[in-house]
């Protein structure tokens, strides 16, 4: 290991867990008076530990986006409290603390490139930083290389696949050494190709350089490789655990409008049937042994 | 496939002239449109050349490119041409019924035709030999001495940046929502003016909510990058004089000091130009 | 109505230093009342093809014939008559709507059509109906203030009120949440039904295509390299995936479980079908 070490953080420097929110809830301010303010979120508790991978999942409505924009700073809750290695959301002072710790990457992947050309676009959350010239140069370069861009280092954005911009954009918010990122949903607009690069590199962050990842989507077979999955339904969390516990609840996801993976879903219709299968199969061998044994 | 349009002209040679600080090729150009209209005289003209027919060659930019910047000026340099020669009045030369030349009007056509052609051919060698991006970055660095716009000088050039950055993307999407419509079966080319601008609303609707929509997404991804304004920020790439700048400086006052003295001396020249 | 593709080529930018040839010589005969599955990876030529098909782009040579006519050998009118017959809703749709109403909104191609006002009328309430909406409801609501599916809703609807009777749909659930997802190819599967439109979907989701194609057109690098039943191209698992492509997940399983039970079908592409033949050939009772 060279100096990426440095992105392992199994104790963030406060002691703090990364991500807390506690009795957070939330409702959109509506013009009209006589109209009932809808909950976005109601009553949120989530923690996030240095070096988790934390998968939010729900549709699209069920309050995962308000809860990013919280964590971000970008909307103050009406109550409750999040914080960022205790640092607390509400706290204006904090918040370009909060935003360089907890980096932040969205679903349009045009829509958060900034410069006309990949390296300086990389740069930007540097200079907004005031990091030395020199040191800004080698940050790129290696941030492009860790996201596998180092080629496009000169490239036009709009030259790039959708896949590729997101990559861009992760090298953007890496370049500025957060202790955690926040996907919110990165990989919505893109077709199967781009969203395999992004997850494969949101992976290889976590696995590979201890990257705290706080994934939301609403693939689920995104959230295979997750430590937790959260699952959001109306503004409130409905269930929380590791992938096999979550995926087996095929019943509750469906009635929440939520895919399963499709072999999951095979074994659970043919647990119906009376077969003696496990609950938790996730992959097509795992299927094929359990139904060869 | 608005892809591979090129924003502005910018024509990447590598050449000494693209490698000069945007700085210098701003100041520089702004210089020379200046002189051009100090200087009186054919010598000095035939400076303004000289030192611009240089710069060309230096940039390796291809001849044609830089001629077809005129293009669009030929109507003018005509006219130009042929207003000033008719209609200057003085020692007529040549008449016929209304239409006369006089000695000062041929003068006049000539220079003056001359001078927007040295003045086009100027600048567009400028945005051929410096990428959008390094423009905007000497705007910014030139801006920023000047008291009065000081404080304006980041936010401008970072307007102008974000504005480079979006119109491929906002070329794309104006093709898909024309094309939308037409599947729609609008039909944008037949009927009065009236009908036809009316025909425009289901493409410039759409295309300012996205625009907005960009705006306020981009906003926000901006600020979570910590962006706050100019206080405090740093850059990539600082600009900084190197000897090839000093050069072009002492090149730029030497020209400028020629063509301001060219004023000055007087012409035993066989032209009728005094 | 049939289209009938012929030789199509199509090249972008030819003569200049970025010529790219998109279609390369494509030759499809695409059958009335079929729903037909368009797949291929991104920079396949997939949109290319469906913006030839209603006349929006010209062909560098080659054409397309909708129920025999050349419709790109005909006049302006005509031409924007093909675009009523073959409806052509393109990706991300909802960045289309301009009206101050939804059902604004919809009646703007009826309107193109120069239809009567009671038509237009009808065909509106028709359309949004028919994409699950409640036409009462939403009819005087603005189309920006809309969620997200809503939104893309309205915007097909208003490619369905001038009913086409060959319906393209460029990705019609891109960026959507499962539900939102079902929701619209249930409707479309619903009108394709009912009417016996031509559907021809463009899509990523190799299930998705599983379970509603009756054809799949395959396209790889501007070429048409399978028009089939979904059973015959899926049965071409090595040759899809050099391809970028995939099949359903249910396919690879089906195909794994032939090695122990040689009798399985394994032509199968939903999860129910994959249950009903494993209860066949394994038995109800066999794990019981």
């Amino acid at each position: 290991m060279n100096e990426q070490t440095a992105y392992i953080k199994h104790q963030s420097p406060s002691g703090e867990p990364i991500i807390r929110v506690e009795n957070l809830s939330y409702a959109y301010p509506v013009e009209d008076e006589n109209q009932e303010p809808k909950q976005a979120l109601s009553d949120i508790n989530l923690t996030v530990n240095p070096g988790e991978f934390v998968g939010i999942i729900g549709h699209n409505g069920s309050g995962k986006s308000t809860l990013s924009k919280i964590l971000n700073g970008i909307i103050v809750p009406d109550s409750g409290d999040a914080w960022i290695e205790g640092m607390n959301t509400k706290d204006a002072e904090k918040i370009w603390d909060i935003r360089k710790t907890a980096g932040m990457v969205f679903q349009n992947p045009d829509n958060q490139l900034v410069s006309s050309v990949v390296e300086t676009d990389v740069a930007f959350g540097m200079e907004n930083l005031g990091v030395p010239s020199d040191k800004i140069k080698e940050k790129v370069t290696e941030v492009l290389d860790m996201v596998g861009m180092s080629d496009y280092r000169k490239a036009r954005p709009h030259q790039l696949s959708g896949g590729q911009k997101q990559r861009i954009a992760i090298a953007g918010i890496l370049a500025m050494k957060p202790d955690c990122i926040i996907f919110d949903e990165p990989t919505a607009m893109l077709d199967p190709n781009g969203r395999g690069e992004v997850m494969k590199t949101i992976l290889d962050l976590n696995r590979n350089h201890g990257m705290t990842v706080l994934h939301i989507t609403h693939y689920m077979s995104e959230l295979v490789n997750a430590d937790r999955i959260v699952v959001m339904d109306n503004g409130k969390i409905v269930a929380v655990g590791t992938p096999r516990e979550i995926f087996s609840k095929v019943a509750m996801l469906k009635k929440i409008g939520l895919d399963v993976p499709q072999m999951t879903e095979l074994a659970y219709l043919l647990r119906q049937d009376g077969y003696d299968l496990p609950q938790d199969i996730l992959t097509i061998r795992e299927m094929v042994e359990a139904l060869c044994h | 496939m608005f892809k591979d349009i090129t924003l502005g002209q910018y024509y990447p040679t590598g050449s000494v002239i693209h490698r000069l600080d945007p700085r210098t090729k701003i100041n520089f150009t702004f210089a020379y449109i200046i002189l051009l209209f100090v200087v009186n005289n054919p010598v000095g003209y035939l400076i303004a050349i000289g030192i611009l027919a240089l710069v060309i060659a230096l940039s390796k930019i291809p001849f044609v490119y830089v001629a077809r910047g005129l293009k669009p000026l030929i109507f003018i340099v005509v006219l130009t041409f042929v207003l000033n020669m008719f209609m200057t009045p003085g020692q007529v030369l040549w008449q016929w019924k209304f239409l006369h030349i006089s000695r000062q009007g041929l003068k006049l056509s000539i220079f003056m035709s001359l001078r927007l052609v040295l003045l086009v051919t100027g600048t567009s060698i400028m945005t051929l030999a410096t990428s959008p991006m390094d423009l905007t970055d000497g705007m910014e660095a030139d801006m920023s001495v000047i008291p009065g716009i000081k404080r304006f000088a980041h936010d401008l050039a970072m307007m102008m940046s974000i504005a480079l950055r979006f119109i491929p993307t906002l070329m794309e999407e104006t093709d898909k929502i024309i094309k939308a419509q037409k599947a729609r079966g609008a039909d944008f080319e037949t009927g009065n003016l009236i009908e036809r601008a009316k025909a425009l609303i289901p493409i410039l609707v759409p295309l300012f909510v996205s625009a907005f929509r960009r705006a306020d997404e981009l906003a926000t991804a901006m600020e979570a990058r910590c962006y706050r304004g100019g206080a405090g920020r740093t850059r990539m790439y600082v600009l900084s004089y190197q000897k090839a700048d000093t050069i072009a400086y002492v090149v730029l006052a030497a020209t400028a000091a020629a063509m301001i003295l060219s004023r000055f001396i007087s012409y035993p020249w066989p032209f009728p130009f005094n | 109505m049939s289209l009938k593709i012929e030789h199509l080529d199509h090249i972008y930018a030819a003569g200049s230093p970025f010529e790219f040839q998109a279609l390369k010589d494509i030759n499809v005969e695409l059958e009335d009342g079929c729903f037909i599955a368009l797949i291929g990876h991104t920079g396949s030529g997939k949109s290319t093809l469906i913006q030839h098909l209603n006349g929006l782009i010209e062909p560098t040579s080659g054409t397309v014939y909708l129920d025999g006519q050349d419709i790109f050998d005909q006049s302006k009118e005509d031409l924007i008559k093909t675009r009523f017959s073959v409806g052509l809703v393109f990706q991300y749709p909802e960045h289309q709507l301009f009206e101050e109403t939804v059902a604004k909104d919809v009646a703007y191609g009826p309107k193109n059509l120069k239809l009567p006002e009671d038509e237009i009328h009808e065909r509106v309430k028709w359309a949004i109906e028919m994409v699950g909406l409640d036409y009462g409801k939403i009819k005087d609501v603005s189309p920006f203030e809309l969620s997200g599916g809503q939104m893309r809703r309205v915007a097909i609807a208003g490619v369905l009120a001038m009913r086409p009777k060959v319906l393209i749909l460029d990705e019609p659930t891109a960026g959507l949440d499962p539900h939102g997802r079902d929701m619209i190819l249930g409707q479309i599967q619903k009108l394709h039904k009912a009417a016996h439109n031509t559907v021809i979907l463009v899509s990523h989701s190799m299930e998705d295509v599983g379970r509603y194609a009756d054809r799949i057109l395959v396209m790889y690098h501007g070429k048409a390299v399978y028009y089939d039943t979904p059973t015959q191209v899926f049965r071409h698992v090595d040759e899809l995936e050099k391809m970028g492509l995939a099949v359903p997940q249910v396919k690879y399983l089906m195909r794994a479980l032939k090695k122990q039970y040689p009798e399985i079908n394994d032509d199968l592409f939903t999860v129910e079908d994959a249950r009903d033949e494993i209860e066949r050939v394994l038995g109800r009772e066999h794990h019981v």
